[in-house]
């Protein structure tokens, strides 16, 4: 009964619903030296005012995913696949035709919000221009509008701030004014690319406050991207992990945190110092660095950093498997063989970078 | 500031410092603009430090950027002059010195920086690096022997010695951290200040660095001030903690005494903004969210420099008690949560 009623809801989000849908995206950019493939086919659907974070290292694939589902890769990039907003294709629009999506369907706010705002206007004007770009108001009533938007992100005295330039404020207020201004057309999907990267630990947590009051103003759909899984536990409902340009993990955040099955996936959480486990247990880091994306060998790109790794890993790229859950999947042709499976049981706690990586015997340990 | 009755932690008492440092000031002028250039004030940068790096230990320096860790650790190796305060290493006070005299200190103390991309030398191959310091100092060799050292290095920080012919730009980030780390050990150093050096590595390699950072010190007993704002990394590596806030240690303490005993309102705040990651226990998390920036260092506040943002402060102290806050700057010393804080209203918590 419980079954039926979950593959009803998924059929549900699967079809009508999805603000937004990214089908089998590629990007490729052609170089000198060839082709480098920075994403090779990554599908999502997010529903409405649904939070999903995407995780991943740098070179993962995790911000050309995001600027080619708002357009905004150069003309060189080959782009194939299909990216839809509520069932409108993106893909292949005009430049003119993506203004209109852009800002007010689909917001972006960027990791520095030094360069995503222009030094020599006054964050009001920067507020009421996004305003005045979709709506046909006076600049009193955009202004008006900016003032109302400082407050809803939590900057104290706005009616004194809106006349501030950028440079008049700090890091974690910047932010704020761009959350600000991202919010401004009260979009169905906000797109952050490493929003709170370059700012401190208590800022953070105040431009993550922001951030959340932001979605609760205007319902929007979060599409959370950052390389840290702190972030992600506390504000997304579903999670999807980037390795070499794929995805290789997509579930809800209490699956992928608890119940990983891509050997990645585990390296990653095992790789995490924690603040809130005592004791000086070992740190388990993947050895190897992530590979070239210019000319990838056929076969899954984690084989050379995993434990598991066998002779078909070589041969054949594992496909998103579903797991006993409905919603997580994984790409791993064992990841039956990691139920229960802790970090520390797959990979060893080395200091060295180089070596080969020592196969994982999970029969024995467990 | 007066500071000398510090309680130091019961299990270092009886070990001898490698670095002593008491009351370390370093002002950095500010200039006006123009031809002449008066001096129209001082960064406070630092502001009277006081603290011991024992032998074998690691302390680590936490604090948000521009709270003076950084300044911290170049004072410390006399990288920059200090205004005034001594460290003192094998007796003699290091601020003193001339650079002629404490070219030969150097050896004992070296540094790694964060950004591997930065620190290394793009035009010498690796092999240079590394022989770099033995050579300067006069220990490096010649011929087979020199190349054995240089070899030694590079494995000894988990690199193939077969590598050392390559230039710094055909290594990863982490490996290029660990071409930083071969430099810094090269002599041999007592006491290595690591200023972030895992702050610019993905997650994957951090944890291979800092594994060998821990096997390092274990191997060649090794005196680690580890500078960071990443409190995980921290609590990871780091035996005690010094917490800093504008120019300010506010709090410092054995690790486990202070993420399960914390009793700054700032070391609160700080512990409390890191997001776990684990969901579960995210979602039920109550945090401290601090209002505000931190203040100009140009200008600190009176009293208490934490004031303007504490939470304490704002909402739970009488007028009456705030006024002790205004007007008195805390000492750094134990009030009953047994280690030492700089609250007037100190009350241990336990946020993790």
């Amino acid at each position: 009964m419980t079954a039926e009623s979950n593959i009803q809801l998924d059929r549900r989000s699967a079809d009508g619903d999805a603000v937004l849908e990214v089908e089998n995206l590629t990007v490729e950019f052609p170089t000198e030296d060839g082709v480098v493939q920075a994403v090779r086919g990554v599908s999502y659907r997010l529903a409405p005012g649904e939070a999903m974070g995407i995780v991943g290292e740098s070179g993962s694939g995790k911000s050309v995913t995001s600027m080619a589902v708002m357009g905004l890769l150069p003309k060189t990039a080959k782009i194939t696949g299909s990216v839809r907003f509520r069932g409108e294709e993106l893909l292949g629009r005009s430049e003119n035709g993506f203004a209109e999506i852009r800002g007010k369907k689909i917001a972006m706010i960027f990791q520095d919000p030094l360069t995503s705002l222009n030094p020599v206007y006054t964050v009001g004007r920067q507020i009421a221009e996004a305003i005045l770009a979709h709506n046909d108001v006076s600049k009193k009533v955009a202004n008006d509008r900016a003032v109302e938007l400082l407050a809803t992100v939590g900057i104290p005295f706005p009616e004194q701030r809106v006349n501030n330039y950028p440079h008049e404020m700090s890091g974690g207020m910047r932010q704020r004014v761009v959350i600000a201004i991202a919010m401004a057309n009260d979009p169905d999907v906000i797109i952050a690319d490493e929003p709170t990267t370059a700012l401190d630990v208590t800022v953070q947590a105040q431009v993550l406050e922001a951030l959340e009051a932001a979605r609760a103003a205007t319902g929007a759909a979060l599409v959370l991207i950052t390389h840290d899984l702190g972030v992600i536990a506390g504000h997304a409902d579903r999670i999807c992990v980037m390795y070499a340009g794929k995805l290789v993990e997509k579930g809800t955040v209490d699956e992928v945190f608890y119940e990983p099955r891509m050997p990645y996936t585990l390296g990653l959480l095992g790789s995490l110092p924690r603040l809130d486990e005592a004791g000086r247990e070992r740190l388990t880091p993947i050895v190897g660095s992530p590979p070239s994306l210019m000319h990838l060998p056929p076969g899954c790109p984690f084989t050379p950093r995993c434990p598991l790794a066998q002779p078909i890993c070589e041969e054949r790229e594992p496909d998103l498997y579903g797991t006993d859950q409905p919603g997580h999947v994984a790409a791993c042709h064992f990841h039956e063989r990691l139920v229960g499976v802790t970090p520390g049981q797959l990979f060893r706690p080395t200091s060295a970078d180089t070596g080969s990586v020592a196969p994982a015997n999970l029969e024995t340990q467990q | 500031m007066t500071a000398p009755n510090v309680a130091e932690p019961a299990v270092s008492t009886d070990r001898q410092p490698v670095l002593a440092v008491h009351d370390l000031v370093k002002h950095f002028p500010v200039r006006s603009r123009g031809l002449v250039r008066r001096r129209v004030g001082d960064v406070h940068a630092v502001c009277g430090l006081s603290f011991d790096l024992f032998e074998n230990e690691t302390l680590g320096l936490v604090g948000e950027s521009g709270c003076g860790k950084t300044t911290t650790g170049r004072l410390l190796l006399n990288l920059i002059p200090a205004t005034s305060g001594e460290v003192v290493y094998g007796g003699r006070n290091l601020v003193e010195l001339s650079p002629g005299q404490m070219r030969p200190l150097r050896r004992d103390l070296q540094i790694v920086f964060q950004d591997p991309f930065a620190s290394l030398d793009p035009r010498m191959t690796v092999n240079e690096i590394v022989a770099e310091p033995l050579r300067i100092h006069g220990l490096l060799g010649s011929g087979k022997q020199a190349r054995d050292k240089v070899r030694e290095l590079l494995r000894m920080v988990g690199l193939n010695p077969e590598h050392g012919n390559r230039y710094p730009h055909e290594f990863s980030g982490g490996q290029r951290q660990r071409i930083g780390i071969a430099r810094a050990l090269a002599l041999r150093p007592k006491a290595l200040v690591l200023d972030e050096p895992v702050s610019a590595l993905d997650v994957s390699i951090q944890a291979g660095v800092i594994n060998l950072l821990d096997d390092l010190q274990h191997e060649l007993g090794l005196s680690y001030l580890f500078i960071s704002h990443d409190l995980s990394v921290v609590r990871h590596i780091a035996d005690r903690v010094a917490v800093m806030y504008l120019g300010k240690i506010v709090e410092l303490a054995d690790k486990e005494e202070l993420f399960t005993r914390a009793a700054h309102p700032y070391t609160q705040a700080l512990i409390s903004a890191i997001p776990l990651p684990d969901p579960r226990k995210e979602r039920s998390r109550q945090r401290i969210t601090l209002t505000g920036d931190v203040p100009s260092p140009v200008s600190p506040p009176s009293g208490c420099r934490f004031r303007t943002r504490c939470p304490k402060f704002a909402d739970v102290l009488s007028e009456d008690e705030r006024q002790k806050c205004v007007n008195e700057e805390p000492a750094l010393i134990d009030r009953g949560q047994g280690h030492a804080s700089a609250c007037h209203y100190a009350e241990a918590m336990k946020l993790v």
